[in-house]
């Protein structure tokens, strides 16, 4: 499953990172905020009307992104 | 700046020919980091807010530098762009390597948010590999240890082989041994040359595997579990609530635009008391022997020009003020976490929507606010849209205007029209000019949210100067000149007034272009003094009739019709606000091929508009 299909409160780790139509430059960035391979997340809430994701990645750091992002990060739950 | 070009122009040769070029040498330290690590909140302590902005070869975007004395040592420290990742493609971090590859270093500085340190140490890794000695400056270790954070700084040191600080840029904590440590490892590397150097393949020869970071940081830190609750939780839980989230986010827009009404707007007409006072007591006793034509140039055209720059830097102080405490609060990440559901069907984000409510107090400051838009082409399309926004100074011209030609009962419903109307073109303009490959951005929508934070006093104060800095030194020379281009136009040929000058002429000669929406001559003539200040069209209108403003307000209501109005008010709303509107998104942008695209198209687009108005006010 990916981020998207988490629940609000959700926990899952990380399983790998899809590389999307942004390419490697999503990729990148992602793994810049802390989204790599076996980190645990969060999905805090979710934006009204389609909006973005509101994610914890670790303890520390919280991120917003929107859900085509969130689709190329594929997460096993806890 | 010129010994420092000297020095860039003198290293920017291949490594390989490298030859002693000074022999006393500024030392350069370069300051990088991610956004949101207190980066500039260091560089100000360091260089104690003495900051400038400066040209660096083969890049384009203002960096600030400062020259500082360390021990016996003259120390330039430049603050470059926050930036994710070394080897990712945004404009900032383009910027970054281009810097890097283009300007010889001593050293980096890289500091790092130690909250985050987990996922941060990436960057110390990535500045490894460049070659360059590194200082590792953990900073917000204060907010660290609350969040019960344990980082072993030795052990990273050891592992990484680079100084490493705990540090608070907040509150001054760890500064002197850091800068005592950097001052030490510059004497070190004095015997070597610092060389501009090929980033990208030394980036590329050291890959960072996620593992090798695991490794490093193993046991040297601790972070707390993912489930803590913090206070920025129990904020976000009211803030950010699926129902009231975005009625408080309007709440508490509807307050910092208070606060620039109540606040910024009165504090203008207190510069303009100052200025008015400068002018009666010193300026028009001054120039009194002169010509009268010289005596009007000075004072009506070139102090005029003084004193409409010098009404804009209370604003912007009040402005800054409140947006660096909104910044830094962490508030505006979340505004746009809330509002991209609509803004990015328009091609921008909530940041640009927060900026075009700030365009309701005055425009010129919400233009220098898109700058936290990292992504040139969403910041560009920002700036397109927030003119559009009926300022201040257009409320004081409809407030005129509708009073005299409409009864009272259907003012306010015009009023409350032309500010239903000011969002919708700004919204349609956005939603036309995002499809144009120009300003559509490819760059994911991946936003930090931040913890909460009270902003200190110091930091927003220096953010407030600064600005007002920027602003002088760009706007200045472009406000007189076009105020002395507009006294031109309305004092020539010498002793005509009104309709007889040249840009009465102009008025006249665009009768058929400003007949369909309704604006006469007389009226065209005023846009003329309009695009200047909407401050001055009242005040100009009394010139152009000769007679008082409550006579001006009779004659308007007897020559004007309602639909007249109203094609008058749509084009004043979207029209080219002001000169200093216009010396911004030039500064801003630093494209004239830019700032003249926006001037032609707002013309052309209030005239549609107003001419679609009329039309329909017609009907009615």
């Amino acid at each position: 499953m990916t981020l998207n299909d988490f629940k609000h409160q959700q926990q899952g780790r990380i399983d790998r990172l899809e590389t999307s139509h942004h390419g490697i430059a999503l990729t990148r960035r992602l793994a810049a905020m802390g989204l790599v391979p076996d980190k645990i997340v969060t999905l805090i809430r979710k934006a009204p009307w389609g909006g973005p994701l509101h994610v914890r990645v670790g303890s520390t750091t919280e991120i917003a992104l929107r859900r085509a992002e969130a689709d190329c990060i594929r997460v096993v739950p806890l | 700046m010129s010994d420092c070009k000297k020095c860039a122009v003198g290293t920017s040769q291949p490594a390989s020919s490298a030859r002693p070029i000074e022999l006393v040498r500024k030392r350069r330290v370069a300051i990088v980091g991610q956004p949101n690590c207190g980066k500039s909140m260091l560089f100000n302590r360091i260089t104690h807010a003495g900051a400038r902005v400066g040209n660096w070869p083969g890049i384009t975007v203002d960096l600030l530098s400062a020259r500082v004395r360390l021990d016996d040592k003259l120390v330039e420290f430049v603050d470059l762009p926050g930036i994710y990742d070394l080897e990712g493609f945004s404009e900032d971090e383009q910027v970054v390597r281009s810097f890097l590859s283009h300007t010889a270093c001593d050293l980096l500085l890289v500091v790092l948010n130690a909250t985050q340190i987990d996922r941060q140490a990436r960057m110390v890794m990535q500045a490894k590999s460049l070659g360059i000695p590194v200082v590792v400056a953990l900073n917000m270790a204060d907010e660290a240890r609350h969040l019960g954070i344990q980082i072993d700084a030795q052990t990273l040191a050891a592992r990484w082989q680079h100084p490493t600080y705990l540090i608070s840029a907040k509150y001054g904590q760890g500064l002197k041994d850091l800068l005592h440590e950097i001052s030490q490892c510059l004497v070190a590397t004095s015997a070597s040359m610092a060389l501009p150097i090929d980033i990208d393949a030394r980036l590329s020869q050291h890959p960072i595997e996620p593992s090798r970071i695991q490794a490093l940081t193993e046991g040297a830190i601790v972070m707390p579990p993912p489930d803590l609750e913090t206070r920025t939780d129990r904020i976000d839980r009211l803030l950010l609530h699926p129902l009231f989230g975005i009625p408080l986010f309007f709440i508490s827009m509807l307050g910092v635009f208070y606060l620039i009404w109540f606040v910024g707007l009165p504090s203008q007409d207190l510069a303009e008391l100052v200025t008015g006072w400068t002018q009666s007591t010193w300026i028009e006793p001054a120039v009194a022997p002169l010509s009268e034509t010289i005596q009007s140039l000075i004072v009506d055209g070139v102090w005029g020009g003084v004193a409409t720059v010098a009404s804009f830097l209370p604003l912007i102080v009040v402005f800054f003020f409140v947006m660096a405490a909104v910044e830094d609060s962490g508030y505006l990440s979340r505004a746009a976490f809330m509002m991209d559901a609509w803004m990015s069907k328009v091609g921008l984000d909530g940041r640009g929507f927060v900026m075009q409510m700030m365009g309701f107090g005055c425009n010129v400051p919400a233009l220098m606010g898109t700058r936290v838009i990292r992504s040139r082409s969403m910041r560009l399309l920002s700036m397109l849209v927030i003119p559009f926004s009926l300022c201040s100074a257009r409320l004081a011209v409809f407030v005129f205007i509708i009073a005299a030609v409409f009864p009272e009962q259907q003012g306010a419903v015009i009023l409350f029209l032309l500010y239903v109307l000011s969002f919708v073109s700004a919204f349609i303009a956005a939603a036309i000019f995002s499809r144009h490959k120009q300003f559509f951005h490819a760059e994911p929508f991946v936003l930090e949210l931040p913890p909460y934070r009270m902003p200190t006093l110091c930091q927003v104060l220096l953010r407030g100067w600064g600005e007002v800095q920027a602003f002088l030194s760009r706007a200045t020379l472009f406000i007189i000149a076009g105020c002395v281009g507009v006294w031109v136009l309305t004092h020539f040929p010498l002793g005509s007034t009104g309709l007889d000058t040249w840009g009465g002429q102009l008025g006249e000669w665009l009768t058929p272009v400003m007949q369909p929406i309704g604006v006469d001559p007389s009226l065209t003539l005023a846009l003329v003094f309009g695009f200047v200040a909407k401050e001055i069209v009242v005040g100009s209108l009394a010139t152009i009739y000769a007679m008082s403003e409550d006579g001006v307000a009779q004659a308007i209501a007897s020559t004007v019709s309602a639909a007249d109005a109203i094609g008058f008010c749509v084009f004043t709303l979207l029209y080219t606000p002001c000169l200093a509107t216009i010396a911004t998104i030039r500064a801003e942008s630093k494209s004239w091929p830019y700032t003249v695209l926006t001037l032609v198209f707002s013309l052309v687009y209030a005239w549609c508009m107003a001419f679609l108005s009329r039309e329909i006010a017609v009907l009615f």
